[in-house]
């Protein structure tokens, strides 16, 4: 089988030093996005364990099996939580969550605890679609806008673009800045078509990181028109799987003449992050699960 | 007198030569990255086989997204006259054309003789384009032609969400593996398609007749969602691929004379 260079690390985290069975409060949030699924388990308000997932065909078993995979080895079982919220573009498809929350309030919330209460402006660049989100201290939104139409400007983009390149997802940021100086970017806004662009450029005797600094600026510039119709305020992060992409990152803090703000945790677990934490306040307004198992 | 068409379009170059109104041959070739080289080859072959020389002709028009590529034509026009000259020449009664190519689809109304009242191109997204279909039958593993083909067998209406091109490619794997049929499949992509299709033509208005060209008029499962698209039957031409390049040809026959 040919290698799938657009395939990024799936892969789980658990805090080894925390003892969930001392925690009071436990809180899963399942987001279920239309390229991976993101399982966060919270013990009393702090990150306990996470995975990172491919989302499947099937939505309920991406949720299942991303929870599965966080949970892996703790001897925590669904039971356990005081609360599960599902998020995502797959939310309604959680059977086991007890409420479903939109991923735009559940990034504001998961970019607050991420970034810290400073963060204004939270730009969720995802597989299938690109956020620009407005909030305040607490993490409320205050206004956004988003393109879930086109796949100019999200990872799904990217990974058709590592593929035909043969460039693994993970080193096209690095490799778009090894350039002399900023090539021209991709003038095709569609992805169909900017990829015969690169072909072409590529036959014109363009390097691997010539024609990924021109798409990679592309990309940023696409997204910097979105922020800009929403208006962004400092401090600025951003989250999703591009985050991790330094060639987008580093030409869009360019566009806004901003340093985006470095994350804590892994910028993909935002929306799920934000899912557990809109639990964790549910179940201290008394609305947790009566049935919860006892540790 | 001899006029040539040239129509150098996103995927092919096409030649058509005209004799005092009667076309001698036509021809095609993928465009691929040396545009003028290979619309010069294609030129120098075709006289070749007709035993003329440049000499022998008046005049040759260039049009398509290429057709700046063409430094040997004297004449150059945009694809929307040359597409609804040919149009006219072929079916005077025609008010609208739709023309589907491989990254572009425009939608023109014509007024008496074939006059452009009024267009609308998509050029930015494959989304309204034959590229569209092209990666729907790469991720069904099937030929565009086979593609088309059982999408006739299906009266099946299931829903295509994306209109991306790259999102629909996810569609149509998460509809196979949810155990769709193929051909349920091909009839979705269609449909989509030609429903953004006409909502492109509505902006020019769904003037009836109304015609198709461009190579998409050649897939039977497109031409099938767009008739029933807009409950009507388009008038396509024998070689609905020729259209411009045809056109073309008749405008330089015309500017000569």
């Amino acid at each position: 089988m040919a290698k799938e260079f657009w395939r990024w690390k799936e892969y789980n985290w658990q805090d080894e030093n925390l003892n969930w069975r001392d925690g009071k409060v436990i809180t899963g949030g399942v987001d279920v996005g239309s390229v991976s699924s993101q399982a966060v388990v919270m013990v009393d308000g702090e990150l306990f364990a996470f995975s990172n997932m491919r989302t499947g065909s099937d939505s309920p078993n991406s949720a299942l099996n991303a929870m599965n995979w966080a949970l892996e080895n703790t001897g925590m079982t669904l039971d356990h939580f005081d609360f599960i919220v599902g998020t995502g573009y797959g939310r309604v498809n959680v059977p086991f969550a007890d409420k479903a929350i939109t991923e735009i309030a559940c990034h504001a919330r998961g970019g607050n605890y991420m970034y810290g209460p400073t963060v204004r402006t939270i730009l969720d660049m995802g597989g299938q679609d690109c956020k620009a989100i407005l909030c305040d201290e607490r993490g409320k939104v205050t206004n956004f806008l988003m393109n879930d139409k086109c796949a100019a400007g999200t990872g799904r983009g990217m990974e058709v673009f590592a593929d035909l390149l043969g460039v693994s997802i993970e080193d096209v940021g690095d490799l778009s800045l090894d350039v002399d100086e900023e090539p021209p970017p991709v003038s095709s806004t569609c992805v169909v078509f900017a990829k015969s662009e690169a072909a072409g450029l590529l036959r014109e005797g363009w390097s691997q990181s010539r024609v990924l600094a021109a798409y990679c600026s592309a990309m940023a510039h696409r997204v910097f028109t979105l922020l800009e119709r929403v208006g962004v305020s400092p401090d600025f992060a951003i989250t999703g799987g591009i985050a991790k992409n330094i060639g987008v990152v580093s030409r869009i803090e360019r566009e806004l003449n901003l340093t985006a703000l470095k994350p804590k945790h892994d910028t993909q677990i935002a929306g799920a992050l934000g899912a557990a934490l809109f639990g964790k306040a549910l179940v201290e307004k008394g609305k947790g699960r009566k049935n919860k198992a006892v540790a | 007198m001899v006029t040539i068409g040239i129509d150098v379009g996103a995927k092919n170059a096409k030649i058509l030569i005209l004799k005092d109104g009667e076309i001698l041959i036509s021809k095609y070739r993928e465009s691929g990255f040396d545009q003028a080289g290979v619309t010069t080859a294609l030129l120098d072959e075709t006289l070749a086989e007709l035993k003329l020389t440049r000499d022998d002709i008046t005049s040759i028009c260039s049009t398509g997204a290429g057709r700046k590529a063409v430094t040997f034509a004297n004449e150059v026009v945009t694809e929307v006259s040359a597409t609804s000259r040919a149009t006219f020449e072929m079916y005077p009664e025609v008010r609208t054309v739709i023309d589907v190519g491989a990254e572009e689809g425009r939608a023109i109304r014509c007024g008496e003789r074939g006059k452009v009242e009024d267009f609308a191109i998509n050029e930015k997204c494959a989304a309204g384009s034959g590229a569209f279909t092209e990666a729907m039958a790469r991720a069904l593993e099937l030929t565009v032609e086979e593609l088309g083909k059982i999408s006739l067998d299906s009266s099946a209406s299931v829903p295509m969400n994306a209109q991306c091109a790259v999102f629909a490619e996810s569609e149509v794997i998460s509809l196979l593996h949810a155990n769709t049929a193929k051909q349920d499949i091909a009839k979705a992509i269609h449909d989509a398609i030609a429903s953004r299709i006409v909502s492109m033509t509505r902006r020019v208005g769904l003037n009836k007749p109304i015609a198709l060209v461009g190579g998409m008029a050649r897939n039977v499962g497109f031409v099938h969602s767009l008739n029933a698209a807009i409950e009507d039957e388009v008038l396509i031409p024998d070689s609905p691929e020729m259209t411009a390049a045809y056109g073309a040809a008749l405008i330089a026959a015309e500017r000569a004379a």
